[in-house]
């Protein structure tokens, strides 16, 4: 079935050496116009060298030809690529949290015209335009960093549209959206397509692919494994094409016969976070938590973990009641919590892997005199690389040297040997490759199977109903339904989490 | 999600800062019926023209990001090289001395803007040093020597007044054409940051500098406007003193940094760059003026000064760091509605 | 130390900023050593230096400190100048056996004062740094101005004189204090806890803090050990001058942060050693004292300085474009 709609951009025999590494082999690409393309890929596939390349924030290797609207280029530099058309939406959004709305949206006006003087009148008529456009309504005179995640993103979207984006990149664009929020941005991007602005949608949230995107191209170390129309896909297809491998779960065998319970949660409270949640988690138990995003797992992880003071309720460590004044208390009492972002939360990226891996133990490699003993602190930290596989250069090397899948490890060792009785687990697989994953899920299970009570939170049903014993279902900030393992299938809970 | 109007005037700095200004100056004016004379107020806004213009400078750099502590030695270098010129050539035209410092402090503050770029070293690390070079030469090349020859047109210009009044005891007293400067650098300033590409850019980039870069605002061109920009207003002040103390003397000015650094952090300009306005600038001025007025009317001996402006530095400080935790926590409450 | 331990701190240090400071100096001290005709490396001079070298020395270590947290304090020469004249009133009005270690005792007391209050606005308000320090500089330098109303405090007993005059088999006094606290910061900076937190939160307070780690504890401690060293640095400083005022010393401001830089302290936080630190000092102190022999003022040495900490980053910058 070929639909008479023409080329927005094509890209043949692209290629991009980083110092003998190939980023790139021999990509093509074509990007119809009022297209959704989605990208795909394993992180270093070279994704985020393709957008450069496209925004011409790289140059590709001599050989390639890039073609815009019919008219040829070697390469793009990022005026050239802006002047065309091309316009990206960056995962950090690229606002200024200090201007105005009406002022981010039309930034350009400010960059591009060559008088010096602002037209205040223009620019609120391009903001007031653009969100008209969209069917949107932002207080166009209100500061950006008053504003939530979403409406921020609107307006960094409402900021391309306003220099006249003809192909639109959002990259990872749904991280920190709520389900609801994600709802409004693909309608968003429907109706932009409708009017026939190209987009490209870079996202590791298969689903998500899956459910807006009209073709999907795959991209594995490099080279492209091909473009696909959605119906020729579905998830496990698409992971296999990504990984090269079939992510078979294995699923959990039983637990822990004898379970006791550890941690007790009663009516906790949070106003604006959480409301009433009462759980109890059993030793040797894994118990998922999963739930739109902007359900209040997380805030109500940070609750457990000390970090954020509930405003009432009561916490229950070994039938006893507990109050944590900061996380230090929480650790004292056996907690131990992987955060959300592995890059800002959980690593300090600049520091060693051998610091990184001993500051939750510190107690334990310091002499009879208080002081570090360095001989310990090497052998505590060695064993810890050999018993976890870390990847790693050395001990010396700087923790972002690591591949996230190999950071993630280093994050769960410094808590896991804490010797902790409850772990957190907040998104532990997070944007990591799958075989990764996978090292991670049999730890986890193997944890468990050694008496440590795990709370896993996940946005991935499949994960979940694989890898959990239980699962509580979180939905607008209120536990809303527990399951137990085999009562529930992961498309019925997919089911519940949309609804 | 509520939408707040941008007229909300309470919830600004400047709000907050105009009303210290009254409460401070009815205090004053029960302790010394002296200090609301209209001859103690014109008196005042020419003394502290000085401090006025170049806080203007600092505010801008501090909207950008950046942050300057090298302008008294910029100015001390323009205004030095203005007095040898003048008093040996005995130049005798306003004009011709108002135009020597500008230039020569615009040339200094490239020095700064270029270090700034290329090092991409904190700037208050990079203007310690450029401080330290352009005084520390200065004052090794010219010893230190004091220049109090002028022309009478240096002399007279200080007199000219823009209103006129006479005192009850016949006196006659006004608003110095000096206190114009001020002004004329404040709306200039406003027009600049307000209506110009290059103010709005400026507001960018210290408000998300990579952001900037992205969005193609040409960051060198910034950091130079902004920087020059400082630099300009150092020579202009350098003139504006120079004026007031009918002597140049090198050490008269460095050390005054702190005070303009003040004024600006107290009229909302942040250190993080990003936020700050022309009108709270002036205010924090002046409110530094009415305290340090106020302390000399109150009779209380010079060495309290630096205690008072300490304390207020690090109150305003506290102030702001704890309104920004309150946001920060309200901010999260917010963003999970 | 173990050498495997000195290899060790090396890879951390930068070395690129090493080898400039290295090249830079080495060739300064060269050069002033032709230029004063050998007198540079006489032992008298050399004793000068060991005699000088422990003020400069002091006030770096107690910069160094919050600069590895990411901070600053610019409070440090002041406070200095604080806990010395409190000290000078009482070793000029009391006098009995017990005057010294009890102007010492209440010397390093009011240094403490001052650096709870820096920690309290940095760590718990969370001012920062450079305000809250610059805040309190003015402030501390304004309370030593109403104490002494300008003048200088001279005169002190002989037992205190000979803290920064005296020496012990040749050895100068201060010299021998300095190298204590080298010692000191070694084993506080490379082996303690604070020490460990200090460079992990210097480089990331919210993974430090999502660790478990009190980082507005470990922030405050910083400006606790910061002021203390500021109020060792006054007691070498008011015996070896054998007075106290208010702005003694407003020059070394700029050198600490000189020499912290030098040293391979990064402004942003989370790197920096001691050793480092300590052989930029010397070699420091060294130029100094040949500024001194070639007769220069005080304000070309100064201007000679902030060139040298500009070329020395101009430098550093080439050779990390050129990596």
């Amino acid at each position: 079935m070929e639909e008479r709609i023409s080329h927005f951009l094509i890209l043949r025999n692209i290629n991009k050496n980083y110092g003998g590494v190939k980023a790139l082999e021999k990509v093509d690409l074509d990007i119809m116009e009022g297209e959704i393309h989605c990208l795909v890929g394993e992180n270093g596939s070279g994704k985020s060298t393709l957008v450069k390349i496209i925004t011409g924030v790289v140059k590709p290797e001599p050989g390639g030809k890039i073609e815009i609207k019919g008219e040829s280029f070697e390469f793009l530099d990022p005026l050239t690529s802006f002047l065309k058309g091309i316009h990206v939406v960056h995962q950090d959004l690229s606002l200024f949290p200090n201007l105005s709305v009406a002022e981010n949206i039309a930034i350009h006006e400010h960059i591009m015209k060559k008088s010096g003087l602002v037209n205040w009148k223009r620019i609120y008529e391009v903001a007031d335009r653009v969100m008209k456009r969209l069917g949107i309504y932002i207080d166009p005179h209100i500061q950006v960093e008053k504003l939530s995640v979403a409406d921020q993103q609107l307006v960094a979207i409402c900021r391309s549209l306003a220099s006249d984006a003809k192909l639109m990149i959002l990259d990872e664009p749904t991280s920190s959206l709520t389900s609801r929020e994600v709802e409004r941005l693909f309608s968003i991007l429907r109706d932009l397509k409708s009017r026939g602005i190209s987009i490209l949608f870079i996202s590791h949230r298969l689903d998500e692919v899956l459910d807006i995107g009209e073709r999907i191209t795959v991209l594995k170390d490099g080279k492209k494994v091909g473009t696909f129309r959605k119906e020729e896909l579905d998830k496990k297809k698409l992971t296999y094409l990504m990984t090269g491998r079939e992510l078979a779960f294995v699923r959990r065998s039983k637990g822990l016969e004898k379970k006791v319970p550890i941690l007790k949660v009663e009516n906790l409270t949070k106003y604006g976070q959480f409301e009433n949640v009462s759980f109890e988690l059993h030793s040797g138990e894994i118990l998922g938590l999963i739930g739109p995003r902007g359900a209040g797992r997380t805030e109500l992880a940070l609750s457990l973990f000390g970090m954020n003071p509930p405003d009432s309720g009561r916490i229950f460590v070994e039938g006893k009641e507990v109050s944590f004044k900061s996380n230090r208390d929480a650790i004292k009492h056996g907690i131990g919590y992987v955060p959300e972002n592995r890059l800002t939360q959980g690593l300090v990226l600049e520091q060693s892997v051998k610091n990184n891996l001993v500051i939750t133990i510190l107690e334990r490699i310091l002499n009879d005199f208080r002081l570090i003993d360095e001989e310990r602190k090497n052998k505590v930290a060695e064993e810890m690389v050999r018993k976890f596989g870390i990847k790693t250069a050395g001990m010396d090397v700087a923790a972002k040297t690591l591949s996230g899948g190999n950071q993630q490890k280093v994050v769960l060792a410094k808590w896991i040997s804490t010797a902790p009785k409850i772990l957190i687990l907040d998104g532990p697989t997070m944007g990591i490759d799958v075989a990764a994953k996978e090292s991670i899920y049999r730890l986890v299970s193997k944890l468990a199977n050694e008496g440590i009570a795990v709370l896993f939170i996940s946005d991935e049903s499949s994960e979940v109903t694989a890898n959990c014993d239980r699962i509580m279902l979180m939905k607008n900030r209120k536990i809303v339904g527990v399951f137990k393992k085999d009562e529930i299938s992961e498309e019925e809970l997919e089911r519940r989490i949309k609804e | 999600m509520m939408r707040k109007s941008r007229w909300k005037i309470y919830n600004q700095t400047e709000f907050y800062l105009f009303i210290v200004l009254i409460v401070l100056s009815t205090i004053l004016a029960f302790v010394n019926p002296k200090f609301l004379r209209l001859e103690n107020i014109f008196d005042l806004l020419r003394n502290y023209t000085f401090l006025g213009i170049l806080a203007l400078g600092q505010l801008v750099v501090l909207i950008s990001g950046g942050i300057d502590v090298s302008f008294t030695a910029i100015a001390t270098v323009s205004q030095y090289i203005m007095g040898v010129i003048i008093s040996k050539y005995y130049i005798d035209n306003i004009l011709v001395a108002l135009a020597i410092p500008i230039p020569i402090g615009i040339a200094l503050g490239l020095v700064n803007a270029l270090l700034v770029y290329y090092t991409r070293v904190h700037p208050v690390i990079i203007t310690i040093s450029t401080l330290n070079v352009f005084y520390g030469f200065l004052m090794f090349i010219t010893s230190g020597r004091w220049i109090y020859k002028f022309p009478p047109s240096f002399r007279n210009f200080v007199q000219i007044k823009i209103l006129s009044f006479t005192s009850a005891k016949g006196t006659p007293y006004g608003l110095s054409i000096l206190t114009l400067f001020w002004i004329i650098v404040a709306v200039m300033t406003w027009f600049i940051l307000k209506h110009t590409n290059i103010g709005r850019k400026i507001y960018a980039v210290g408000g998300n500098l990579e952001a900037a870069r992205r969005a193609g605002i040409n960051i060198f061109r910034t950091y130079i406007f902004v920087y020059c920009y400082m630099g300009g207003l150092a020579g202009l002040a350098s003139f504006v003193q120079a004026q007031l103390a009918q002597i140049i003397q090198p050490n008269a000015i460095v050390g005054k940094e702190l005070d303009v650094l003040a004024a600006a952090i107290l009229g909302g300009a942040s250190v993080f760059g990003g936020s700050g306005t022309v009108p709270g600038a002036i205010l924090g001025v002046l409110l530094i003026a009415i305290i340090k007025n106020g302390l000399v009317l109150m009779r209380i001996p010079a060495y309290w000064h630096q205690v008072v402006m300490g304390a207020i530095i690090a109150g305003a400080a506290s102030v702001t760091a704890l309104q920004m935790k309150f946001k920060s926590r309200r901010m999260v409450r917010k963003n999970v509605d | 130390m173990s050498i495997k331990e000195l290899l060790n701190t090396r890879m951390i240090f930068k070395k690129t900023q090493a080898t400039v400071l290295g090249f830079i100096l080495i060739f300064l001290i060269i050069l002033m050593t032709i230029m004063t005709r050998g007198k540079l490396l006489h032992l008298s001079n050399l004793q000068a230096v060991a005699f000088q070298l422990p003020l400069l020395g002091t006030l770096t270590l107690a910069q160094m400190i919050p600069m590895i947290t990411g901070g600053i304090d610019l409070s440090i020469i002041s406070t200095a100048n604080l806990s010395g004249i409190i000290m000078a009133f009482i070793l000029t009005k009391l006098s009995g056996w017990y005057t010294t270690p009890l102007a010492i005792v209440v010397g390093v007391a009011v240094s403490l004062v001052v650096g709870v209050l820096n920690g309290i606005l940095v760590a718990y308000i969370s001012v920062p740094a450079i305000i809250a320090t610059l805040g309190m500089m003015i402030f501390i330098r304004g309370v030593a101005l109403v104490l002494t109303r300008g003048y200088v405090i001279a005169g002190f007993p002989d037992s205190f004189v000979f803290i920064g005059n005296g020496d012990i088999f040749g050895i100068p006094m201060p010299f021998i204090i300095f190298f204590a606290l080298i010692l000191l910061m070694l084993l506080i900076l490379n082996k303690t806890r604070f020490g460990f937190n200090l460079y992990m939160l210097g480089s990331n307070i919210t993974a430090t803090e999502f660790s478990g780690v009190n980082v507005k504890r470990v922030l405050f401690n910083t400006h606790l050990l910061s002021s203390l060293l500021a109020g060792v640095a006054s007691i070498i400083m008011i015996s070896r001058f054998n007075a106290a005022q208010a702005d003694y010393g407003q020059s070394y401001l700029l050198l600490t942060v000189l020499a912290c830089v030098l040293g391979g302290v990064n402004p942003a936080g989370g790197y920096g050693k001691v050793m480092g630190v300590f052989a930029s000092i010397v070699v420091l102190q060294v130029v100094a004292t040949g500024f001194n022999l070639l007769g220069f003022s005080s304000h070309l040495a100064n201007a000679l300085w902030g060139l040298i900490l500009l070329i020395v980053m101009l430098i550093n910058r080439m050779i990390s474009k050129a990596e």
